[in-house]
């Protein structure tokens, strides 16, 4: 007796969103057995997490402010992941991103904020997208591996943006704290709602999710970028440019990592410092993976991760279980959903008779 | 060789795939020392009762027994080990060892220190002193064409010292001499008790080298016959379950020169085997074949008129326009139809729609995009045309390019590049792996594009091929283009010949 793996031909959208939904219900199954070690109970666990997520306009709140920088690290991770170009490199990318935003933004230019928002976003786009054209010229003209490029850049800017925010960007009126000048606030994003800290970076997130997904389905570009990353032999046959197109790639993933920057410096923070992300550039690549690297999927992946993270805090504190939970849950659910991924491509079929593999 | 003992038996072998019944109640008897071949379309079941046999799938119903046991089912290491080898069409070899070390892989003891590359060199040496089948055993696999890595594959099948051979397709890349060679070979080893079974599409050879011919159509067995009773025409028929028609050439009338090439160097790097000073025209109404084994040019022939590449020195020109850059897109609007040598990998992307691929090569352009936006429902209306059109078997034209079959794909290519009306045809691999139908829709296409005024290349490793089709012979060998002459005075064995390098009318080579 044995069980043997069929490729499927094309797996329905019914079955698609299944897989997805009981790949969830196991990875919540799986995060319970460490509950139970911790001495709580899951239910309550997975409620207060639930509750600290959706459960007040200022929790609500809080999960779309965290959700805005993740829409963006997720569609800059999911365009490029698309035409198989291997961006590593958004967490860099999106504190290029705001340093350009801080030094465009911090007076720089006066102009009134219709104009400065604008010159501030292009800006950071530009810089973040430039930290992503480089290695994939690199990677053109040497052959040079973008994973490792991108993934050491992270570094390098990280160290790149201290060094100027204890130099010659540290804000005088900081009282020693190592942060940048702020910025003028006709930089700023507004509020989305008064008192409330989510802002119009989320509406940008929105858009660019938007944008992206029709660019996908109805532009000439998104046929390009689709066949260049299927198929780079064939693309290249058909007289598709693929280094155009890969650099074109570049510009939009790194672009909206640098949009990211953007949006935490002028809607949340209002100046640059070293812990302006936690790792958002990182989780946008397991928000592009649990999405399928679909653009409007993105922004529902960035929800629940955000969702996780904040509700995790929130019950924490009330149960006293760590909120580390929030790490295993995102970090099983990435797991789970690609191992459904896995039973989508292929159909198990149980036999009577025993067999070794199934040749193609 | 009938009172020969049966050294393998494929007893009533039945496998489904869903609806689908790829092998039904198959029998199939090979003797020792018979040289057996397996004849059917594409879809026949070939590869399906190979892959059973070989312990890929498990039958739904049937045994195989080799000298008399019957083979666990579903087990490619028993198979192994019963002595059945199987030399497959695409190559199973590691390309950063060796031919030696490929051709020892899998046999060498785990804990074993010392000499038993020496011995395994000298066994190797002994088959291939043998066989004539040459290969420069310390050379990378990566930098061999791809007539040696066939070559090294066989020899990987002989050195386990197998009772049953299997051979896919086999000759697909070899010279007739070398074929001729081979069939030597093989007749000699049944001589000595091999099993040979031996896969083609080629009647011509299925004729000259096997025993028995075993005709497969639609998971059953057709037919069996007595080679040296059979005939060419029976055996098509047999195959397709119909008459074939045969493809009619006309005679050609060649005009106005649209390509040439002005003594053409190519680098070795943009294609793997060079181009060195070649000159030639392809004419308006004319159909020319380039014959050659493979490796000796052909790619830096069709890279160069697929837009792939720029001569590193020299001129090609279309239309009498000097071509300066690698553009496809520029060759494409300039009427070229390119047909790509592995039209998987080149031709067309599989996980996008039969739509998008027939548009992939004009997608920036009306009537396909306005504006940078796509236009779904004309890519959509053309793709719904072609199909029917060039009669391509898919679901529709949303299901995906992987979906389809090689034959089909090849017709989705053809659709693509025959609906502008081209004036000039490069052909590469034009019917390669595709079955006796496609095969002769595929050349009543070309000639009657050749016939409506244009200019067409088929490069293939097909002598007969190149005999149906091509008005006029170019030879590359080693990188040199020689122009052979109208196809009218041409034959195999000269043709032959200048595949290896020599000239037709030195007559001491007319030994080899």
């Amino acid at each position: 007796m044995s069980f043997r793996l069929e490729p499927r031909a094309n797996p329905s959208l019914a079955l698609k969103l299944a897989v997805s939904l009981v790949a969830g219900l196991v990875a919540l199954l799986l995060v319970a057995i460490p509950v139970l070690f911790a001495g709580g109970n899951p239910f309550s666990a997975y409620g207060l997490i639930i509750q600290g997520a959706f459960g007040s306009m200022f929790a609500f709140s809080e999960t779309l402010n965290r959700a805005t920088p993740l829409i963006l690290t997720g569609l800059a991770a999911a365009v490029a992941f698309r035409a198989r170009l291997w961006n590593i490199g958004a967490e860099g990318q999106l504190y290029i991103g705001a340093l350009a935003a801080v030094l465009v933004g911090s007076g720089l230019f006066a102009m009134p904020p219709m104009l400065l928002i604008p010159t501030v976003m292009i800006a950071g786009f530009l810089a973040g997208g430039l930290m992503m054209v480089i290695p994939t010229m690199l990677k053109q003209r040497f052959g040079a591996d973008e994973v490792v490029i991108t993934l050491l850049l992270n570094f390098v800017v990280i160290l790149f943006v201290q060094m100027l925010i204890e130099g010659p960007l540290k804000d005088p009126l900081s009282m020693g704290w190592p942060q940048s000048v702020p910025l003028l606030a006709e930089a700023k994003f507004d509020k989305l709602v008064p008192r409330l800290r989510m802002h119009w970076g989320l509406i940008v997130g929105l858009a660019a999710a938007l944008l992206l997904w029709l660019m996908v389905r109805k532009t000439v570009l998104g046929f390009e970028i689709k066949a260049v990353g299927e198929n780079r032999a064939a693309a290249r046959f058909a007289g598709i440019p693929v280094n155009a197109t890969m650099l074109k790639v570049a510009l939009i993933s790194g672009g909206l990592a640098g949009l990211a920057g953007v949006g935490e410096v002028a809607g949340v923070k209002g100046y640059l410092s070293a812990d302006l992300s936690p790792g958002f550039g990182y989780s946008g690549i397991v928000v592009a993976m649990l999405a399928g690297l679909s653009p409007i999927g993105t922004v529902f992946a960035a929800l629940f991760v955000a969702a996780m993270f904040v509700g995790a805090d929130s019950m924490s504190r009330a149960t006293g279980i760590s909120n580390y939970l929030a790490d295993l849950v995102v970090a099983l659910s990435l797991l789970c959903v690609l191992v459904g991924g896995f039973f989508l491509r292929f159909r198990v079929r149980y036999e009577r008779r025993p067999a070794l593999a199934e040749g193609r | 060789m009938q009172e020969n003992p049966i050294v393998l038996s494929l007893e009533g072998i039945t496998k489904r795939f869903g609806a689908l019944v790829a092998n039904d109640r198959l029998d199939l008897t090979l003797h020792r020392g018979e040289i057996l071949a397996l004849l059917g379309e594409n879809g026949a079941g070939k590869t399906t009762l190979m892959n059973i046999l070989f312990g890929h799938y498990v039958q739904d119903e049937g045994i195989v027994r080799v000298g008399g046991q019957v083979l666990p089912p579903g087990s490619p290491g028993a198979a192994l080990a019963a002595g059945v080898g199987m030399v497959h069409q695409h190559f199973a070899l590691a390309e950063n060892l060796s031919g030696l070390d490929n051709i020892r892989l899998g046999t060498e003891p785990l804990l074993r220190l010392g000499n038993g590359r020496s011995v395994a060199r000298r066994k190797v040496e002994q088959i291939i002193a043998e066989s004539g089948l040459e290969v420069d055993l310390d050379r990378r696999v990566a930098a061999l064409t791809v007539g040696e890595k066939q070559r090294v594959e066989i020899l990987k099948a002989l050195y386990r010292d197998v009772r049953v051979l299997i051979l896919d397709e086999p000759t697909a890349v070899l010279t007739p001499q070398e074929s001729e060679g081979l069939f030597t070979v093989l007749r000699r080893l049944a001589d000595n008790g091999l099993g040979v079974i031996f896969i083609s599409h080629k009647l011509g050879e299925v004729l000259s080298v096997s025993h028995r011919i075993a005709v497969l159509r639609g998971g059953r067995k057709a037919g069996e016959l007595v080679t040296a009773e059979a005939d060419r025409r029976a055996i098509a028929d047999l195959m397709v379950g119909k008459a074939v028609a045969e493809v009619k050439r006309t005679a050609p009338t060649p005009r106005e020169t649209l390509v040439e090439f002005r003594n053409v160097s190519l680098a070795r790097g943009v294609a793997r085997a060079p181009l060195s000073n070649a000159s030639f025209e392809l004419r308006a109404g004319e159909i020319v074949g380039v014959a050659g084994v493979s490796g000796n040019g052909q790619a830096a022939i069709a890279a160069l008129l697929s837009g792939l590449a720029v001569p590193s020195s020299g001129e090609v020109l279309l239309n009498g326009v000097t071509i300066t850059s690698a553009d496809p897109r520029a060759l494409v609007a300039a009427g070229v139809a390119r047909m790509p040598e592995d039209r998987q990998h080149d031709g067309v992307v599989g996980t996008m729609s039969v739509a998008d691929n027939i548009a992939i090569e004009e997608v920036r352009g009306k009537p396909f995009a306005r504006m940078g936006m796509l236009d779904r429902k004309a890519m959509r209306e053309r793709a719904t045309a072609a199909i029917a059109a060039y009669d391509i078997r898919c679901p529709g034209p949303d299901a995906e390019a992987r979906l389809l079959s090689g034959g089909n794909v090849q017709k989705l290519i053809l659709a693509r590049v025959l609906e502008r009306e081209p004036r000039v045809i490069l052909a590469n691999q034009p019917t390669r792996g595709l079955d006796v139908g496609a095969q002769s829709e595929v050349h009543r296409r070309i000639i009657a594009a050749r016939d409506r005024g244009a200019a067409v290349m088929v490069i293939s490793e097909d002598l007969d091929e190149l005999f149906a089709l091509a008005d006029r012979f170019l030879v590359v060998h080693a990188g040199e283009v020689t122009d052979a002459g109208p196809s009218a005075v041409l034959d195999r064995g000269s043709v032959g010949l200048l595949m290896a390098g020599q000239s037709i009318t030195s007559p001491s080579a007319a030994s080899a």
